[in-house]
């Protein structure tokens, strides 16, 4: 699972649904819709962050879902479809339907990392307001969502 | 989170694959919302009916988990579906058909009541909802809302399989809004301005549901004043836009205040409507009370519809509508009334017919726009009306 060598920063975090995980963040700082998230894994939700982008294979990092009950089923679905994002990280205390679609789908899922993992994800602490509808993914993170770890890993 | 030795058994599986799956959702989101227990419920309403919304990845789990022919252990009662059963368009295909009734099967193997509706605290919809304090599991979010702030029931706004987890187990985690000293708000919402029809209600609650808090209060609403059409586009704006489970309309010691101008609502309308004018008129999410029925028809006065106008309700209330007299009138004014479905995710709606559509519902409006990809306008039912019917 793992490839990049960590560059020795991590973050302590909880786990909720274990596992191990390893790619890209993309990073939003406002909570999502998941019921907005099409079969490809793209956010179809004009109002956010993430709008027309696609979750698919990323450790996808956000403070907790919001909205409907049924997103639950889309995260499920893109899993069937080898089309999830390869981890979950919920910046403040993962929400019901986050932890229940992670746990019917196996994806890794940790809460409570706090806001410090922010600056790390984008372009070197470059201002994440500024960076809608542009590509995140340029950092690569870890999931240890037994022990509880997210750690910063170098190409 | 403490398990009894039952609860621990059933999630080793000796119950069986699926009971196993229910008990490791429930400590799964146990875990995350730091109950202590499990409690019993006495209701479960459980989402993720409509096959647009839940797909054939959903149509094979609910086959997966409905095979054990293991039951639900409480009443439960089923949201929306995907088209009205009475009356089957030429845009819903024979697989969409195929399927939603599949998915209807493996819901009925595990016992539950298909009511198909996403107002199942409107006792003409479903009679039989438990007396007040007692704990339920809803997970349709304006039903959530609904229950906690209006009938005093005690339910977290869960998701489809937490409900679907809690009417297989009779339980659900004990924490957040089930516990009574949960139910305060930390943040207030002072309404300054002269709030008037659902439609304010609407944008009130996606502006209140973006402030991200589990329990809201909301200053300068009178009670008494609140229609049923209010507190239905007040739930279902709060439960699309946030995670809110519950609101309060006193503002008590609320530290934190956030003023709500009519600024703000037009902001929030900007937001969510992108078109001045609309194809065809939707009035539904929530599906439409017979109350709301009524009003349309008192509304047109005998005028008609220029445009299609959709509107949507629970199958009950379409029976009883037509008992008196409301579809007839409702179809001569060239509306047509769907029941059992809704308006969230159609696919009744399709943007190679419609370009944009006009809506006083905040969800309709969101859902329509995110996933149906047509254009919003958003007015109140009694201008639609004025402005619409001739």
């Amino acid at each position: 699972m793992s490839h990049g060598k960590s560059n020795g920063k991590e973050y302590r975090c909880r786990g909720i649904v274990g596992g191990y995980a390893e790619g890209f963040a993309l990073l939003s700082k406002e909570p999502i819709n998941l019921l907005t998230i099409d079969s490809d894994g793209v956010v179809n939700d004009h109002t956010s962050m993430l709008y027309g982008m696609s979750i698919s294979g990323a450790i996808l990092i956000f403070p907790n879902a919001i909205g409907s009950s049924v997103g639950v089923y889309r995260l499920y679905a893109l899993k069937v479809n080898n089309k999830a994002p390869s981890g979950i990280v919920c910046i403040n205390t993962a929400d019901i339907i986050t932890a229940s679609a992670a746990a019917i789908s196996s994806i890794p899922l940790v809460d409570r990392v706090g806001d410090a993992i922010i600056g790390e994800l984008v372009y070197g602490g470059a201002d994440a307001e500024a960076m809608t509808n542009v590509d995140l993914r340029v950092t690569r993170v870890r999931v240890d969502a037994y022990a509880g770890i997210i750690s910063i890993v170098d190409d | 989170m403490q398990l009894s030795r039952y609860e621990e058994e059933a999630l080793d599986g000796k119950y069986g694959d699926t009971v196993a799956l229910a008990y490791r959702v429930l400590v799964a989101i146990g875990n995350a919302i730091e109950a202590d227990r499990l409690i019993d419920i006495s209701w479960a309403h459980v989402s993720g009916v409509n096959y647009n919304t839940i797909g054939d990845a959903g149509l094979r789990f609910l086959e997966d988990i409905s095979r054990e022919g293991i039951k639900v252990k409480v009443k439960t009662t089923l949201n929306p579906m995907g088209y009205d059963r009475g009356r089957i368009e030429p845009i819903i295909s024979d697989t969409f058909i195929e399927r939603q009734e599949r998915i209807l099967d493996a819901y009925s193997r595990l016992g539950v009541t298909g009511i198909h509706s996403c107002t199942p605290y409107d006792r003409d919809v479903f009679p039989d909802i438990p007396p007040t304090g007692s704990q339920v599991s809803l997970a349709e979010s304006n039903a959530a809302i609904y229950a906690n702030s209006m009938l005093g029931l005690l339910t977290n706004k869960e998701s489809a399989i937490s409900a679907l987890a809690s009417a297989i187990t009779g339980k659900a985690p004990y924490s957040n809004l089930r516990l009574q000293e949960r139910r305060y708000a930390k943040v207030c919402i002072d309404v300054r301005y002269d709030i008037k029809d659902e439609l304010d209600y609407g944008l009130l609650g996606y502006y209140a549901g973006k402030l991200n808090e589990e329990c809201i209060a909301l200053n300068g609403i009178e009670y008494d004043r609140l229609t049923s059409a209010d507190t239905k586009a007040l739930c279902s704006a709060l439960g699309t836009s946030g995670s809110t489970g519950m609101f309060i309309l006193k503002s008590i010691d609320a530290k934190e205040r956030h003023p709500f101008d009519r600024s703000d609502a037009i902001k929030v309308k900007d937001e969510l409507s992108d078109a001045d004018d609309g194809d065809i008129i939707v009035f539904g999410s929530p599906q439409l009370g017979l109350d709301e029925l009524s009003s349309i028809i008192d509304r047109l006065n005998g005028r008609r519809f220029k445009k299609r106008c959709m509107i949507f309700c629970a199958r009950s209330v379409y029976s009883k509508a037509s008992r008196l007299g409301y579809i007839d009138a409702l179809e001569k004014a060239n509306a047509t009334v769907y029941s059992g479905c809704c308006s969230c995710l159609t696919p009744l709606i399709s943007k190679a017919s419609v370009d944009s559509v006009i809506t006083n519902s905040v969800k309709a409006a969101y859902y329509l726009r995110s996933w149906n990809k047509v254009g919003v306008c958003m007015r109140s039912m009694r201008s639609i009306i004025d402005s619409e019917s001739v």
